[in-house]
């Protein structure tokens, strides 16, 4: 099974350097794997809590949050937003289940393409180790259609036993 | 004069506290019963499901259903009223979005069944039995409602018209949608009968700059009384929450833990108060980040 999962990680890169950064690694052909499916924003301090849980229950197996160096936002201080926000979500996936391999939030420059794929190469490799994002919780839509209409059957049986 | 209205009152996976609130609402508990025909009220009065299994489709005016769904019973019965309700109304924060019982959602039936029924301290359960469905019993065989893995909001199991927000609702947001209702002058379908702004925006505490060096719980420090309790360190939900609530928590030094739900445009309440708080931890480095975060 692990040989054929290939996990989907969205990756959300700011315009002005992990974006560059990621583009670089195209043009310069380094290789990286093809699970990434890149998201560009103006920059990582706009990436709210929000928009990572939606990611996940979307169907991502995990997320990829990346920005300019501290001291390098394009506006200043975007990213220190980014990284007061980092530890309390990665907080919040912990209390909901999710495995802290599928979400990671970095610092890639314009010139570090070699760096991005490297980043998402050791991802992909995690993310293959803990398997498919599942919810724990079992809300599988089908599982529980399964559910009702036992239940169902189970008080049809009642009723009509009760007359 | 007019004809009665046909009221339901039902408890699903609740509390208790939101069946109190609407006694809680004193004197006007009799003006209620003036305006309203009781045609189910479980915790109060007796009446049979097959009582109600004989009512025609929307033969009653208004169902205040409160508390979450979790088991087939109270699901079967979100199903039942619904039919036969001619406005369906999620009561309190646990039919609304899950409430207190929504935190099982954390985890899964079975972790649950372990903890209970093999794991704490007190429990003696060598046979292992766990609740069944079905038992067979010399007299015959019962059945028991199923418990179902996840517990749903109302509005994930059948169509809801409106929302009374609170956990549980104030007799004043009680009576506000009351009146609502009887006088016919509703808004919107799938609206919050609540205020429409947020905590904060409301909240008459002195507001400066917030920036928190470290998080406190409440048990921790006593509150300055008129100043923002969120400046001083508490996780106060404020920012994120709807009002209407008259401020019951902040205006006894108590932060708002959101039962009112979120507020307008906001789609993910927790997330967004995640928000709210890293933009004002007063940290410039990862490693202070972790720390602060690490006494939340
Ligand atoms: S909303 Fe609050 S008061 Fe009402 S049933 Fe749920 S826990 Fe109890
Ligand atoms: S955070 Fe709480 S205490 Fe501060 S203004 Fe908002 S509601 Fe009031
Ligand atoms: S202050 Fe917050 S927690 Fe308290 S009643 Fe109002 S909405 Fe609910
Ligand atoms: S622009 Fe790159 S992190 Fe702000």
């Amino acid at each position: 099974m692990s040989e054929k999962f290939e996990p989907i990680i969205l990756g959300i890169l700011c315009n002005w350097c992990s974006y560059a950064g990621a583009d670089l690694a195209g043009t310069s052909r380094l290789k990286y794997p093809a699970n990434i499916r890149i998201v560009r924003v103006m920059c990582s301090g706009r990436v709210e809590p929000t928009l990572v849980l939606k990611a996940f229950q979307e169907g991502a197996d995990g997320v990829l949050v990346s920005g300019c160096h501290p001291g390098d936002c394009h506006y200043v201080d975007g990213n220190i937003k980014t990284l007061r926000r980092t530890p309390l979500i990665s907080r919040l996936l912990n209390q909901i289940g999710i495995e802290p391999e599928r979400f990671k939030q970095v610092w890639v420059s314009a010139s570090e393409g070699e760096k991005f794929g490297k980043i998402v190469e050791q991802m992909v490799e995690e993310i293959r180790k803990v398997g498919p994002y599942q919810k724990k919780l079992g809300d599988k839509l089908d599982v529980v259609m399964h559910e009702v209409a036992q239940s169902a059957r189970e008080a049809a049986a009642g009723s009509e036993r009760r007359g | 004069m007019a004809p009665k209205l046909q009221l339901a009152i039902y408890w699903a996976a609740a509390c208790g506290g939101c069946d109190v609130a609407i006694l809680d609402t004193d004197e006007k508990i009799l003006n209620i019963a003036e305006a309203a025909d009781i045609v189910l009220w479980p915790i109060a009065m007796d009446f049979k499901y097959e009582d109600l299994y004989k009512m025609g489709p929307e033969s009653i005016d208004v169902c205040l259903y409160n508390g979450a769904v979790r088991t087939s019973e109270q699901e079967e019965l979100a199903q039942a009223l619904r039919v036969r309700s001619k406005y369906m109304i999620a009561f309190g924060a646990c039919a609304s979005w899950g409430g207190i019982p929504g935190l099982a959602n954390l985890t899964n039936r079975e972790d649950i069944f372990k903890t209970v029924y093999q794991e704490t301290f007190t429990t003696i359960n060598q046979e292992g039995i766990r609740p069944d469905v079905n038992f067979r019993a010399p007299e015959g065989e019962l059945f028991l409602p199923r418990i179902y893995d996840r517990v749903w909001s109302l509005d994930q199991v059948v169509d809801v018209d409106y929302y009374v927000p609170g956990c549980p609702p104030t007799p004043e947001t009680i009576w506000t949608a009351v009146e609502a209702i009887v006088t016919g002058n509703l808004p919107p379908k799938g609206s919050v009968i609540a205020g429409s702004r947020s905590q904060c925006d409301t909240c008459q505490r002195e507001k400066t700059e917030k920036k928190i060096a470290q998080f406190k719980r409440p048990y921790e420090i006593i509150p300055d009384p008129n100043k923002c309790l969120l400046e001083q360190g508490l996780i106060c939900c404020g920012p994120v929450t709807r009002d209407g609530c008259g401020h019951r928590c902040t205006s006894v030094n108590m932060p708002c833990r959101g039962c009112y739900g979120p507020s307008e445009k906001v789609s993910d309440q927790g997330a967004k108060l995640l928000n709210a708080i890293a933009s004002i931890m007063d940290v410039k480095d990862e490693e202070s980040a972790r720390q602060l975060a690490a006494t939340w």
